[in-house]
């Protein structure tokens, strides 16, 4: 195989090829933050109306650490009872590992075909 | 097989292409160990937590131990082949030479970003207890967190631009006080020295399983956080004096002392805290140890966990400044990136530019979003590394057999433990599904784009022949 000589990047591409990297980066990160779609978020199904430990669910000792920690029935109130909702339907497990399996997919064959280059200048025919 | 011998003494100090220019190689076994342990003991102290809210306190300990098995496996697999790529840049050196240049990048950009993101959870870690002790001493205003992040992140990146010895040598000495504080805080509560005061089954009843054993799966997200960080170690490879010797011995020592340090932090935590308040890292148990210091009605405990939280933060924010900056540079070296980063300095030996370039990214999520974003950020790049790995070893020991090179290292078991660790990553890449989809697949969906981005515009300023640096005989199959 032929040696390929790289061209020369002058600084300026180098400045584009780095904003455009953090560009992608900041966006692929805060996008779900700014779009409320980020991580998912525990709400009250059932909510007490004037909450006592026993109404909370709370034995004497748990109660008695409450307390420890500076809350009262009230204002431990949300922490107690909000719960995570894992429900989901097949199609959004589909998509997430249709999404995966591609990716790795697209990885492995683009590296082997840029490996076969490396490999075939590094060794020649050897 | 071939002339090179990785654990021989001749190799030793030598840089990538066998040339005695490059980084500084000062570091010894204790150093490896520190940088990996520096990195995750933080785990401890911080964000563990998340997977008991995610499950119960149960299902955090079941998280605990097969997120325990999943890091043994990464420690294992690691540790043969970084002994034997003894390069900076870690499994991005290891996949530019056993998968292709495009699994390099990702793999480069994979670490980049989960210890940018766990710099910047050290940091709003910091910034939160510090204004805790200001309360605790006094001051009866709201403070203001973001000056001491920001001092936080730029501190650490100069000490990482000083130099790497004293870099490392600092986080020896504030891991091993962390550690200490654990250790004292177990002896402390658990009745071994003075009265004890755990009440696990008073603070488990009526919520064993809270969310049953969906919940156990869920809790696998956050498990990660227990070890994220050990297969830092490698990034010292150019810089460690002996690399066969030095990187198996301070890794696999690094997940024994973590395993232990685990088991006893959720032991500790889960028997004092309640489990709503200590699963909920966001409105209820920030620092879940120095949190059940507080209870123990010690001042000296107190003050002690105050300071190992503290030094725990400094040790991850430091080693994390160290192995991304690592990790940039290589990709600057080999023109993945821009060459510009893959400089020098011409005194202190460090990759000073791209430590530099990586502080007002930490400084973007640190003082931009809420510390459990930032936590799933870095684990699902964890996660993406993690699940390259088992591929990485199955191809290495494939087009380089046993014999075929020498190694400083032999895993036993293959192909178990990549099999094993295959199947932990898609039980967690569910866990993250059932909470974090949306993040899971932008994440992916970024990855995608700078792959294409890579391969179509960027590859072509990379020399092709001169990426493949080991002296190894050319790799069976091609």
């Amino acid at each position: 195989m032929a040696h390929y000589v790289p061209p020369k990047q002058g600084k300026f591409s180098q400045l584009i090829d780095v904003v455009v990297l953090v560009a992608l980066t900041v966006g692929a990160l805060f996008v779900p933050l700014w779009l409320n779609l980020a991580g998912s978020s525990k709400s009250v199904a059932t909510p007490v109306e004037a909450p006592t430990w026993e109404a909370l669910g709370q034995n004497t000792v748990q109660a008695a650490q409450y307390e420890a920690l500076g809350y009262t029935p009230e204002t431990a109130h949300d922490l107690i009872l909000s719960r995570f909702d894992y429900s989901f339907t097949a199609g959004a497990l589909i998509v997430m590992i249709v999404v995966i399996v591609a990716y790795y997919w697209l990885m492995l064959k683009f590296s082997e075909s840029e490996y076969r280059e490396v490999i075939s200048e590094k060794f020649g025919g050897k | 097989m071939a002339d090179f011998d990785i654990t021989s003494g001749e190799r030793d100090g030598m840089g990538p292409h066998g040339t005695k220019v490059g980084l500084l190689r000062v570091l010894g076994p204790a150093h490896v160990w520190a940088l990996g342990v520096g990195i995750v003991l933080v785990g401890e102290y911080m964000g563990w937590n998340f997977a008991v809210g995610k499950g119960g306190a149960y299902a955090a300990l079941i998280a605990c131990w097969f997120a325990g098995i999943l890091y043994t496996c990464v420690a294992m697999i690691d540790s043969e082949v970084t002994s034997t790529v003894a390069a900076a840049g870690g499994q991005y050196t290891q996949a530019k030479h056993i998968v292709g240049p495009l699994m390099a990048f990702n793999v480069g950009l994979y670490l980049v970003f989960a210890y940018t993101m766990l710099e910047a959870a050290n940091a709003i870690t910091a910034g939160y207890l510090i204004s805790v002790v200001a309360t605790m001493t006094g001051y009866t205003g709201e403070l203001d967190q973001r000056p001491f992040i920001i001092l936080v992140i730029m501190f650490l990146a100069w000490l990482n631009y000083r130099g790497v010895l004293a870099t490392l040598t600092f986080n020896l000495v504030i891991t091993a006080i962390a550690f200490a504080a654990i250790i004292m805080l177990f002896l402390s509560t658990s009745g071994i020295l003075g009265g004890g005061i755990m009440q696990h089954a008073a603070l488990f009843e009526g919520h064993e399983l809270p969310y049953g054993w969906i919940g156990v799966l869920a809790s696998m997200h956050f498990g990660l956080w227990y070890y994220l960080g050990i297969e830092g170690t490698t990034q010292a490879a150019e810089e460690v004096r002996s690399p066969a010797r030095a990187l198996p011995f301070g890794t696999l020592a690094g997940i024994m002392t973590l395993l232990i340090a685990a088991t006893l932090t959720w032991y500790i935590c889960s028997g004092v805290l309640p489990w709503e308040f200590l699963g909920d890292g966001v409105n209820g148990s920030v620092a879940p140890l120095f949190d059940t210091a507080r209870l123990s009605g010690s001042n000296a405990l107190i003050w002690f966990l105050g300071f190992g939280t503290l030094f725990a933060t400094l040790a991850s924010a430091n080693g994390c400044i160290n192995d991304a900056s690592r990790a940039w540079f290589a990709m600057g070296r080999d023109k993945y990136l821009p060459a510009w980063f893959g400089a020098v300095h011409p005194k202190y030996r460090t990759p000073y530019r791209a430590i530099i370039f990586l502080v007002p990214i930490a400084l973007i999520f640190a003082l931009g979003a809420p510390l459990d974003q930032v936590i799933t950020f870095s684990i699902l790049s964890g996660l993406l590394e993690y699940t390259f790995m088992p591929l990485n070893i199955i191809l290495f020991r494939k087009k380089w057999p046993m014999g075929s090179i020498k190694r400083g290292y032999e895993h036993p078991f293959h192909p178990l433990p990549a099999i094993v660790l295959l199947t932990l990553c898609g039980i967690t890449f569910f866990a993250v599904f059932l909470g974090y989809g949306t993040q899971l697949v932008a994440m992916i969906g970024f990855y995608i784009v700078v792959s294409l981005w890579f391969h179509f515009r960027r590859y072509r300023y990379v020399d092709r022949g001169a990426q493949f640096t080991m002296p190894w005989p050319k790799p069976q199959g091609y």
